[in-house]
């Protein structure tokens, strides 16, 4: 390139494809700017404050589940006013906890593991990555995020309607969720706004993912070849692509499965049902249809909210360890792996559910082999940090953790990926613990991460480290505390999605049970200090420089925050990979992937 | 901070892994003649992720009390021979893991769910419904009524909707709210559900087995031992789920012959 | 070696397109997958006599596709007035699909065969609403990309392009769907 003049940028735009100016300052009025703004950035503020707000709900949903758990036959003060006809005199009813369970887990997978590491961050920082003025497609972004929101209210409208929210679970197995009132409190009006929530959410991931591949397609500034895109913006890409294919499969689910509810249709509801004593007027429906349709969303849904961690680690990583991260090629590869076999292990939810055996085993093996590139990342990972010189940031701090409690959810999931063991851990706290571990905890972890990590760059202020410490070490035991128990109480045969243990066997497990409540209540406590940082720090943390880590990406190479644009009008220029640290460079031991003399401001 | 997450990290997972070692929370005696295989293939998957799960944390935890914090006078190292013994590790040993492991589980879980039953099997019909288990024996001509939804009452105590008027194989069919079966001999059951999934799970059997509205499940198994246990629902089925429970009683075989001529209906 | 150039305009455009395309074509896999299931699994099944209508409607589709060709054609000669028109002409026949469509679906309900009368039936008004319903997207976006080409036009936007895209790809789903239906697989 020549060094004369910054070459004019280009902006494209929704359906317009005209050559448009530069325009580096945002869009006059508040509304415009702040609420249905089109600038990336804020979009992705947006969906982090909303996966903030549903974190804290899904919270405090757990902490009355656990609580019930733990004291079946104590009151709660406030909830009988809250809830009368479901709490009477403050002591919960069998429906009303598993309403909560319902409403924590579609909260938690949809409105925070798939919304935060996913559509939030992706999208304040892939398009700050791979060096555009913003998405591909704007427009669809801000209707993204509006759609999101409505089917966060429309879920969340299923607490205030008479019967509450449905209690079939967050996989709303049919025909529970399909006969209406009749299967139980909650599966009239409830269950039909859940439906409608899904099938609202699947639209606006559909649009989000489309924009995030033409982003990274299309939308790369000069000299960003493919294999030099940071590992994050790596893992958002195959996300997305992951994305796109689940929610396409979710959303037609969804829809035959409101027909089911509400025009009479049987595509899941089988003839000769007899609930609460009436003949149901369905016949020749497959339930088993709607769980294949289902899980085949579902567990690609996992890696939808675990990929993004994968890439946020192997992204953070190498910059607190001041070296390179280990086979960043492996990394991508094993991304690539991990995604192309998410779409053949869904059977493994359904090994008891009365479909073919045969097919048990043939879904069994691929769901071993995904430990393989499972493996070879985490001991990536553990290699990056051989030799290094770890600086522990809080950021890096919760990627080591991540390291952790990934290796834990991984090793459970072995037990559960074999058909013949799954036989008996089946329905245990055993999966509870596994999941919560791989894809809660560890999701959580790589959120953590980004957060400490680009807060700065968000907001142009910095988090009080000390408080970030705090907050990772209580909440590192916390959720051991938490989770690692409910392997025990599985592998003694204790039964999930019970709202209280009245059979003889189950009774011994209380007193674990009394501890991982208190353990759920003092991890939730513990996240009190995280809200005061991220409040605290907002307000009047230390300014952040433009690059407080040193670290190589774009998205260090702007102001902190970026202007409305990104990089004022000019886009910077890339000369090299993402992974140049530990070497000698003109500000420290690492160089920036916009080289110094082509890319300067 | 790289010193105490080292010591928190491998403090977590000795405490962890210690109370796995020490069976304080372990699956109940087994009385099947197929959990052993589960057992086997249990314990032989927990050792081998006991191992992977140790090393890897403890290795975690040793590079973060070694090179946390490390100053600038320390030079930086790649792991000797880089990515590839990584990649050869997890390969080589995670893949012959899971190739032993799929090898000895698919025996296990074929001589469960792919073996046919015993010809002389006991066949017992099994209904769940919102929320309970109900259990249907052929009585003395072998054979079971036919099921008909629309006759299905729970005030007259027609709970499998049977038409004895018109159907003779219906009329001495032997219902009960207890799973009666005897010691040593193959047990079929066919399951098949009145409303909504559920699910019929017998820890101390190792058996679990959904029920699916529109379909009727077989399950075999031998029980060996006399005793009494639970079978609990796994399948959420509705508010009543977590109180959805009935008996398995094993009971010698005399003692299930004298109980199974008391229920005939004559 | 390190300059990789920017892609042309409209790339990201048709990237999008495409990946619309892809997710459109893998729900209505799904559909397909589950109507076999459906199908298979269950003795209730009764095939349906399909309203002959829709044979017209097919035709009146696949020559959309043909005038929106011409229509393209006009603006790469030039002639973008002749463009315009043909754009038009494309249009009203989309419209006119969906108008039979719903004349089809009119035909069926005079007959008795509504949405939830038999599972044959739920499969063809849900197969054929929705794919209306896309097809109706396809006309917005052809009505945004013909406001794009007022005046003088040297060459056609990449929306257009775009929307022509996607306006095939409705024509080869509605392809597909009629097979489905008349195969009876």
């Amino acid at each position: 390139m020549s060094d004369t003049a910054p070459p004019p940028v280009v902006r494209r735009h929704a359906l317009q494809g005209r050559v448009r100016p530069p325009h580096p300052a945002a869009p006059p009025g508040f509304l415009r700017r702040h609420v249905f703004s089109l600038d990336h950035k804020v979009i992705g503020r947006q969906y982090l404050d909303l996966a903030l707000v549903a974190v804290l709900t899904g919270m405090v949903l757990s902490w009355l589940m656990r609580f019930h758990l733990a004291y079946p036959e104590a009151a709660l003060p406030g909830l009988g006013a809250l809830a009368p006809n479901r709490a009477p005199n403050g002591v919960m009813t069998p429906e009303l906890y598993l309403s909560l369970m319902t409403m924590h887990g579609t909260i938690m997978v949809f409105f925070v593991l798939t919304t935060a590491p996913f559509a939030g961050f992706g999208n304040f920082v892939l398009p700050l990555q791979v060096g555009a003025e913003d998405m591909a497609f704007p427009r669809f972004n801000m209707m993204s995020f509006w759609v999101t929101l409505a089917a966060f209210l429309v879920l969340v409208a299923a607490f205030f309607v008479p019967e509450g929210p449905p209690l079939s679970g967050w996989t709303a197995y049919a025909p529970l969720s399909a006969i209406g009132k009749d299967a139980g409190p909650g599966q009239g009006l409830g269950q039909t706004l859940w439906v409608c929530s899904i099938a609202l959410f699947c639209v606006a991931q559909l649009l989000g993912s489309l924009n995030f591949i033409a982003t990274t397609l299309d939308c790369r500034t000069r000299g960003m070849s493919l294999m030099r895109l940071p590992q994050s913006t790596w893992a958002w890409f195959i996300t997305s692509v992951i994305a796109l294919i689940a929610f396409s499969v979710l959303l037609p689910a969804c829809i035959l499965l409101l027909l089911d509810r509400v025009a009479g249709t049987s595509f899941f509801v089988p003839g000769g049902l007899v609930v609460s004593d009436r003949l149901q007027p369905h016949t020749g429906g497959s339930p088993l249809l709607w769980q294949h349709l289902f899980w085949f969303f579902g567990h690609p849904e996992v890696y939808i909210a675990i990929l993004p961690g994968f890439g946020i680690v192997s992204h953070i990583l190498p910059a607190f360890a001041r070296k390179p991260l280990l086979g960043p090629r492996v990394v991508i590869g094993c991304m690539v792996a991990i995604g192309f076999l998410s779409y053949t292990v869904w059977g493994h939810h359904m090994f008891l559910s009365g479909m073919n055996p045969v097919s048990a085993t043939l879904f069994s093996v691929p769901t071993l082999i995904i430990t393989i590139p499972a493996t070879i990342v985490t001991l990536l990972w553990i290699g990056t940090l051989y030799g290094s010189r770890l600086r522990l940031t809080t950021a890096a701090l919760f990627c080591l953790g991540f390291v952790s409690v990934f290796v834990t959810g991984g090793m459970s999931g072995f037990f559960l990926a074999q058909p013949s063991i799954d036989t008996y851990l089946h329905g245990t706290y055993f999966v509870v613990g596994h999941f919560h571990f791989v894809m809660g905890v560890a999701a959580m972890f790589g959120i953590f991460a980004g957060v400490y990590f680009w807060f700065p760059k968000m907001y142009g202020r910095m988090l009080d480290e000390r408080l970030g410490k705090l907050h990772f070490v209580l909440t590192l035991v916390g959720v051991y505390c938490i989770f690692m128990p409910m392997h025990y109480l599985g592998l003694a045969g204790n039964v999930r999605r019970y709202s209280a243990f009245t059979d003889d066997y189950m009774k011994g497990s209380l007193p674990l049970h009394r501890f991982i409540t208190i353990a759920a209540l003092f991890t939730g406590a513990v996240q009190l200090v995280f809200l005061a940082n991220l409040i605290r720090s907002r307000l009047r943390g230390a300014k952040a420089p433009d690059n407080p880590w040193e670290a190589t990406t774009l998205e260090w190479a702007t102001s902190s925050p970026p202007p409305a644009d990104n990089f004022g009008g000019h886009p910077p220029v890339v000369a090299r990979g993402p992974n140049e640290y530990g070497v000698p460079g003109p500000t420290g031991d690492f160089v920036m992937q916009a080289a110094p003399e082509l890319g300067e401001v | 901070m790289g010193k105490l997450f080292a010591v928190l990290v491998a403090l977590i997972t000795l405490v962890s892994t210690g109370i796995f070692v020490a069976r304080i929370w372990w699956p109940p005696p087994d009385i099947s003649t197929l959990g052993i295989g589960i057992d086997r293939q249990l314990t032989e998957t927990m050792v081998a992720a006991g191992v992977l799960f140790v090393a890897a944390q403890l290795t975690l935890a040793v590079f973060a009390w070694r090179y946390g914090g490390r100053s600038a006078a320390h030079p930086i190292r790649v792991f000797p021979g880089g990515a590839a013994p990584m990649v050869g590790f997890a390969v080589v040993l995670v893949g012959l893991e899971i190739a032993v492991l799929t090898l000895i589980g698919t025996r296990v879980w074929s001589r469960i769910f792919l073996t046919p039953p015993a010809p002389n099997a006991l066949a017992i019909d099994v209904q769940a419904e919102q929320f309970a288990y109900c259990f249907r024996y052929p009585g003395p001509d072998g054979k079971l009524g036919a099921v008909h939804p629309e006759l299905m009452d729970e005030g007259s105590g027609n709970f499998f909707g049977l038409d004895p008027a018109n159907d003779t194989a219906a009329r001495d069919d032997i219902i009960s709210a207890t799973l009666e079966v005897p010691v040593g001999r193959p047990i079929l059951l066919t399951l098949h559900a009145k409303d909504v999934g559920h699910s019929f799970y017998v820890p101390d059997l190792r058996l679990q087995q959904d029920f699916v509205p529109g379909l009727t499940i077989p399950l075999h198994f031998t029980a060996t031992r006399a005793t009494k246990r639970e079978i609990v629902c796994t399948q959420l089925c509705g508010l009543g789920h977590y109180n959805m429970r009935a008996y398995l009683e094993v009971l010698p075989p005399d003692r299930f012959a004298q109980w199974l001529k008391e229920q005939s209906p004559e | 070696m390190d300059a990789v150039p920017r892609p042309a305009p409209g790339a990201a455009i048709r990237t999008g397109v495409w990946l619309g395309i892809a997710a459109i074509a893998m729900s209505f896999a799904a559909y397909t997958s589950a109507l076999l299931v459906r199908q298979g699994g269950a003795p209730d099944w009764r095939h349906l006599r399909l309203p002959p209508l829709l044979f017209g409607n097919t035709v009146v589709l696949l020559a959309s596709s043909a005038t929106l060709e011409l229509g393209r054609r006009g603006f790469g000669r030039r002639a973008p007035a002749e463009g315009r028109r043909w754009l038009r002409i494309t249009l009203g026949l989309g419209l006119l699909f969906v108008a039979g469509q719903v004349a089809a679906w009119r035909e069926l309900a005079a007959q008795g065969v509504y949405l939830a009368t038999n599972p044959a039936s739920s499969f063809f008004y849900v197969l054929t609403g929705l794919h209306a319903l896309h097809l109706l997207g396809g006309i917005t976006a052809l009505g945004y990309a013909l406001s794009r080409v007022r005046g003088p036009v040297l060459l056609p936007p990449p929306a257009l392009d775009g929307a022509a895209l996607y306006w095939h790809f409705m024509d080869a789903l509605w392809l597909y769907l009629l097979g489905l239906l008349v195969l009876r697989l």
